[in-house]
């Protein structure tokens, strides 16, 4: 269907002239452009008079990166299990605030930051694996009723964690060598002696928005590149044909449901390990993931991805400049996105 | 469906005057106005009055969900609304805000704030359908809940607004438990009758039929995006008028009012009351409320979520239409049913 739509813009564009495409291009090399210009110059006084100092600015750049990192692990695997099952997963946010809390076990049991991870994954995973089987599969095709029952599980996994693991705030900590701040090579000023001042900024940081952008292209390649992300990306489109073509379709939606709720797990122990966990983390990562791929266009990895960037940018961003409007920004983009293009940036037409 | 229903309630004998309101809204209004003489204090404000407010939020969310297919979880937003108008236009003791305007200028105010706040929130959701309704809303009401929390200067911040009272008007002062049970009587009766009147009218099946065909209606030439907003402004002025009670009840209004639990909380009642009929709200409120009272002394007060969630999860997986649907269910065993005519 896209390709006809593809096939409609390119008939109905005119011959001559930039086309839309190459417009946003430019646009795209301009602002990359000023944003290196940013990074690697002495800022002037209007500009810093504008954006508060040079330093402040590009932290809250690389915390955005980072959020939005994590933000892309919790709410690709939302857009992943929506996209397939048409299930809106409410449970979702349980799902990373349980990871966490499992993680967090894990890790001061064993001692080791990455058990903490990889077991997480695992755990998490094998309880999507099960709310798929016992619940979501016996109620497929009635969108709504799933998404009813997500919220109940919701509710009851909120009491259930916060009996377990009461009131208090956890943080799980990682290795040695991974804590701490490292300099970049960026210099945010420069001394009346003439030292330069280097950017510093803790190196786990660094690493979380490493392992989103890793884990974002390993999904990607999977799912362009593989057989199964072919099945994947054919049970989105059509699910009657592709189980007619003889792909048991109820094995590619548990493998789904189980990458997804495990990477949400996987976000919890990252995530707790970056800040901090506690009650309510849940609802907050819920509504990060809903912003996402409301923006991005659901069910499209690439989308979460663009999602996850605009939202955590503007988040932290907002948190710098506007304090107690933060929030609103978020919505703003959302609603302008809803009005523009209600199916997401990377949305299909629904 | 309800074209049906609505033909076989005119198949009903009886006298006109009965068969036009309904003999068991007859019986309910006059066992509810006679409730208050073996009712004690307690059970006329914490229980009564409690379910009547919150039997009005569900309405509103029933009527945009029943009626018009959009399932919103940003109900509690739209009441928060109308609550903090009324603290920030009436009088309040937190220090903040507080115009002390009179209560006939605050309370249309604040409903119509709210019936707005509402329509806008619509007008963003019905750009999309079905489930992604619940989406945007749940995102529109997380918002709403931090915004409130930390905007100080609007909103006080975490603390919210105190001191917000029932006014006294002629005379009678409607904080006192009877008349404000009698209040909120009149005024989820008001509603009830308003929705139930609404489904039958032109606008209403308009309505139902757009939930069921929204293209059919549009190719026939009606423009379904203003009759779905619109539902949103009168679902909004519902959940604005129980939101004027709601803060005259609690006395106060802070950021965990509208926050995500009270905004499922909404749909729960809604959903376990049955979203086929006005009644079911209430229903479900009284269900919700009555278990939010007791079932603390069963299951102790930490654990009263694991409980509502397990029965909000039993509803939703065993009877889909909630506690109307059970009724349904349970009509053929009580009638006999070889006496009933064919439809």
């Amino acid at each position: 269907m896209s390709e006809t739509s593809n096939l409609r813009d390119e008939l109905s564009s005119p011959p001559k002239g930039p086309t839309r495409k190459q417009i946003w291009v430019g646009f795209g090399v301009l602002v990359g452009l000023v944003l290196i210009w940013m990074i690697v110059a002495q800022w002037p006084d209007w500009l810093d008079a504008i954006l508060i100092s040079k330093k402040a600015f590009l932290s809250a750049i690389l915390n955005g990166l980072t959020l939005a990192g994590l933000y892309f692990l919790v709410a690709s695997g939302f857009t992943l299990i929506f996209g397939l099952m048409r299930n809106v997963n409410l449970a979702h946010g349980s799902l990373y605030l349980l990871g966490a809390y499992v993680g967090y076990e894990i890790a001061t049991r064993t001692g080791n930051w990455f058990i903490g991870v990889g077991g997480a994954f695992i755990a998490i995973a094998l309880v999507g694996l099960i709310m798929q089987i016992l619940v979501f599969r016996r109620l497929e095709g009635d969108d709504l009723r799933q998404t009813l029952v997500s919220i109940g599980i919701s509710i009851v996994a909120a009491d259930l964690m916060l009996a377990v693991w009461s009131g208090g705030t956890y943080q799980i900590l990682t290795p040695e060598w991974i804590s701490g701040a490292i300099k970049l090579p960026v210099v945010t000023a420069e001394r009346s002696n003439g030292t330069l001042v280097f950017l510093k900024y803790p190196l786990y940081r660094l690493i979380v928005l490493g392992v989103a952008v890793a884990i974002g292209v390993a999904l990607w390649l999977t799912l362009n590149k593989t057989r199964i992300g072919m099945m994947i990306r054919a049970g989105v489109d059509d699910r009657e044909m592709l189980s007619a073509s003889g792909v048991n379709v109820h094995y590619v939606f548990a493998g789904v449901f189980a990458l997804g709720a495990g990477l949400a797990g996987l976000a919890g122990v990252i995530g707790g390990s970056a800040l901090s966990v506690a009650p309510g983390e849940d609802i907050r990562y819920l509504l990060a993931s809903l912003v996402v791929v409301i923006v991005g266009g659901m069910g499209s990895i690439t989308g979460a991805a663009i999602g996850a960037l605009l939202i955590g940018l503007a988040e932290q961003i907002g948190l710098v400049y506007f304090p107690t409007y933060g929030v609103v920004l978020t919505f703003v983009i959302m609603v302008v996105t809803l009005a523009i293009r209600p199916e997401g940036i990377m949305g299909k037409r629904l | 469906m309800s074209l049906i229903e609505t033909l076989r309630d005119e198949n009903q004998s009886g006298p006109a005057f009965i068969r036009h309101i309904g003999a068991g809204n007859i019986i309910l209004a006059v066992l509810l106005i006679l409730y208050p003489a073996v009712a004690s204090d307690f059970f006329l404000t914490q229980i009564g009055g409690y379910t009547l407010i919150f039997g009005m939020i569900a309405l509103s969310l029933m009527l945009l969900a029943g009626y018009g297919g959009m399932v919103s979880l940003a109900q509690i937003t739209v009441v928060g609304v109308a609550g903090y108008s009324v603290a920030i236009f009436g009088e309040n003791s937190s220090d903040v805000m507080g115009f002390g305007w009179p209560w006939w200028i605050y309370v249309p105010v604040a409903v119509l704030f709210a019936a707005t706040a509402s329509a806008l929130i619509g007008l963003i959701a019905v750009r999309t359908e079905g489930i992604y309704t619940i989406m945007i809303t749940l995102a529109v009401a997380t918002a709403a809940f931090y915004f409130a929390q930390q905007n100080y200067t609007l909103f006080n911040g975490f603390p919210g607004y105190a001191g917000l009272r029932a006014p006294e008007v002629f005379g009678v002062n409607w904080r006192d438990p009877l008349p404000f049970y009698y209040l909120c009587l009149g005024t989820a009766s008001l509603c009830y009758a308003a929705v139930l009147y609404g489904a039958q009218s032109t606008f209403g099946l308009t309505l139902q039929a757009t939930r069921d065909n929204q293209r059919r209606m549009r190719a026939i030439g009606y423009n379904t995006t203003a009759h779905k907003v619109f539902a949103w402004f009168l679902s909004g002025a519902i959940a604005g008028l129980a939101g004027v009670l709601l803060v005259w009840f609690q006395g106060r209004i802070s950021p965990g009012t509208i926050g995500v639990g009270a905004a499922v909380n909404v749909l729960i009642i809604a959903v376990i009351g049955g979203l086929r009929h006005p009644i079911g709200p209430f229903l479900g409120a009284i269900l919700v409320v009555m278990m939010q009272t007791f079932a603390i002394d069963i299951v102790g007060a930490e654990r009263f979520n694991t409980l509502i969630g397990l029965v909000f999860l039993g509803v939703v997986l065993l009877s889909p239409d909630g506690m109307l649907g059970l009724w349904e269910k349970a009509k053929p065993y009580l009638k006999q049913n070889s006496l009933r005519p064919d439809p």
